[in-house]
């Protein structure tokens, strides 16, 4: 398996009474809450924590796209990913990811990626979701029964940017570019690996299926229901004739929590847990499904938006069910093997994107689970599929890397100015 | 009068409409909630005219139509479909998101509608009086917006829904994409796609009617009309929400009898 530490970034200062006070974590999220000179430091401590999952043996950190929104302070991942790819060596770097359709044009994603991937040494690990409706719709103003349209016509203009050596117009229904010629281009050939974030439509599904793709699943309500969506994306791979069910081909978003025993973690994690579960989720349904965001197609297979909450509301359930459900997957070093084994096993997911920092936790107890997690956990699930050991379609291929603050001495550059003077 | 739903072809997709009543051929544009052939308005309407109201894509049965993306896409369909419908010059008249469809048709061909009706029609945009988000409006949310009574409009909205069934939510759903989805096109994240620059063009007589306590698209948005349609009339109808139509159905067809 692959594993990459995924920080959402949620801001840490969400009052007691949110929920009674405010009807939205999310679009319309109250000014006030939020305190920039606080989030000089809740940022950094964000960067630091990526930087320890890398070096305690995280096969990628990784980082993604959210607008106005109360627990991802990222609306712009790229700044994020550049921060780290300079702080880090040989981790890959998970981008999940641009929404593509709100960039314009969307040569930009192309360019950005393409620095990202030079500056880290092909590490970029590309992600290409279509937005949630609250980020790409509500927040960002997106027509809903357009917005698969112009993604579709980004991915083609990305692509065909990265992969063409020769300047090329594209005439786009939402993009008119007579010049297209980024420069740089990644290292990554014929481009990054790319993951597609999806909430059940058939029709991403057969998009990752047939580009070679991996489908992420980023859910926040746990392996236990994610089952029938991802029965649904595995049943689509062999209707569709893909050459074979790796799971690499997926991946697939945990939050997880480890402590020395099940009665610590409890101990330790409830809060924070509680914290996310209630506070973080707490968006306005309105908000949640722009009509004609989401297919008639999905909509029919029943594939409702995930931050619907379940009927009575996160607040209604106990750590106990939080677990036992696998929203939460949390306990001893061996409770959480077992059980991440359990998900990678029903749910065929060779990917995996473990949510360790979790709502308003603090950065020691953050590290403890880490550390916990990278030396009791990760060895025992590393070989959990070793039939496709050597798929690496969906990873990325970094090159001998160069350390970042490799200047000379002072002393040795004027050594060397004064040899050639 | 009864009125039936009958099917015509035009260019991009097959048209559902509903037709019947007799008199001057009268063609009504519905708001983004639609319209079916039992509609009490459309009913009464077609005392006085011979009433035809096309279903724009993706309404009630209709097919969805991906070609019909934006306002002059919307604004060319619709003439399509009274051309299709072998109408000329027919009094045209709009109901919120279908007055601004019927303003755009008005403007862009200002010699062939002479007559026209737009009842408190979307399209215009004032900083001072932004528009509540349709899009984001919660079903139970959506009388205070439309109707005067809201109690009366709860009641007239929910008859006969059974939102506990999953079932019939998932119809609902469905429906919903498939309707606002198509509307979200013209209205979608602002109601507003440049029609104040070409109000000028519109040579029609021009009646607008508007109720007094209409919550979604308030009164204040006539005076943008009524000055950018020149010699246009306002109706001004008391104790009327965005839903005048219904709320007051006698008196909205009285104000379009001043037409001719």
């Amino acid at each position: 398996m692959k594993f990459t530490w995924f920080n959402l970034m949620p801001w840490p200062y969400l009052p007691d009474d949110f929920r009674e006070k405010n009807r939205s974590v999310w679009v319309d999220i109250d000014q006030k809450l939020f305190d920039p000179v606080k989030s000089h430091e809740v940022y950094n401590t964000y960067l630091d924590l990526l930087e320890y999952a890398a070096e305690i043996g995280f096969d990628a950190i990784g980082c993604n796209e959210h607008h106005q929104n109360g627990y991802g302070i990222m609306p712009s991942p790229n700044i994020i990913a550049a921060a780290l790819s300079r702080r880090t060596k040989d981790v890959g770097l998970v981008v999940l990811g641009n929404s593509i359709a709100l960039y314009n044009p969307p040569v930009r994603v192309a360019e950005e990626f393409a620095m990202l991937d030079c500056i880290s040494g092909g590490r970029l690990i590309a992600g290409f979701p279509v937005g949630t409706s609250m980020d790409t719709n509500f927040c960002y103003g997106q027509i809903p029964a357009l917005t698969r349209e112009k993604y579709q016509e980004a991915h083609d203009l990305i692509i065909k940017a990265w992969t063409t050596r020769e300047p090329f117009a594209f005439n786009g229904r939402y993009n008119k570019l007579r010049h297209v010629n980024i420069w740089p281009r990644p290292i990554q050939q014929p481009h990054p690996p790319i993951h597609i974030p999806g909430g059940g439509s058939v029709e991403t599904y057969d998009f990752c299926i047939d580009n070679t793709y991996s489908y992420s699943y980023l859910s926040f309500s746990g392996y236990i229901r994610a089952k029938a969506l991802m029965d649904g994306y595995w049943k689509r791979v062999a209707e569709r004739g893909a050459p074979d069910a790796s799971p690499y081909r997926a991946g697939f978003a945990q939050t997880i929590c480890v402590a020395d025993t099940d009665a610590e973690a409890e101990k330790l994690y409830k809060e924070h847990v509680d914290y996310f579960y209630n506070r973080c989720l707490h968006v306005y349904p309105g908000f949640a499904d722009a009509p004609g965001y989401r297919t008639i197609k999905t909509i029919q297979t029943g594939a409702l938006s995930q931050y619907a909450p379940p009927v009575g509301g996160y607040s209604t359930l106990t750590w106990k069910d939080l677990t036992e459900q696998g929203h939460v997957i949390a306990g001893s070093p061996e409770t959480v093997r077992q059980r991440l084994e359990e998900l990678a096993k029903t749910l065929n997911v060779g990917n995996l994107f473990c949510l360790m920092h979790v709502g308003n936790m603090p950065k020691e107890k953050c590290m403890y689970s880490t550390k916990l997690f990278a030396e009791k956990v990760m060895p025992k699930l590393r070989n959990v599929f070793p039939e496709y050991k050597d798929d690496d379609r969906f990873w990325c291929h970094p090159i001998s890397q160069v350390k970042a603050g490799n200047l000379p001495s002072e002393k040795k550059a004027l050594e060397i100015v004064g040899a050639a003077r | 009068m009864s009125l039936e739903l009958k099917t015509v072809q035009t260019h991009y997709a097959p048209v559902r409409y509903i037709e019947g009543g007799s008199g001057a051929p009268l063609v009504f544009l519905h708001g983004a909630g639609g319209a079916a052939a039992n509609d009490p308005f459309l009913t009464k309407l077609a005392e006085k005219y011979h009433v035809y109201a096309p279903l724009l894509p993706g309404y009630g049965d209709s097919e969805e139509c991906g070609e019909i993306r934006d306002m002059l896409d919307f604004t060319l369909h619709t003439w399509d479909v009274v051309e299709a419908l072998g109408l000329r010059n027919p009094i045209l008249v709009g109901h919120s998101m279908g007055g601004m469809i019927a303003a755009e048709m008005a403007a862009i061909a200002p010699h062939d509608v002479t007559r026209l009706g737009l009842i408190c029609p979307a399209g215009l945009w004032l900083d001072d009086h932004p528009i509540p988000d349709l899009f984001a409006t919660m079903p139970f949310e959506m009388p205070k917006l439309l109707f005067h009574d809201v109690e009366a409009g709860t009641q007239l909205l929910t008859a006969g829904l059974t939102l506990s069934d999953p079932k019939f939510l998932q119809t609902y759903l469905v429906n919903n994409a498939r309707q606002l989805g198509m509307a979200g096109k013209i209205l979608f994240p602002i109601p507003e796609r440049g029609l104040s620059q070409r109000l000028y063009r519109i040579k029609a007589k021009t009646i607008l009617v508007w109720g007094d306590s209409d919550r979604l698209i308030p009164p204040v948005y006539a005076h943008g009309f009524k000055k950018g349609i020149a010699g246009s009339e306002l109706v001004s109808i008391p104790e009327a929400g965005h839903m005048v139509t219904l709320e007051k159905t006698d008196q909205v067809i009285q104000a379009l009898g001043r037409l001719g």
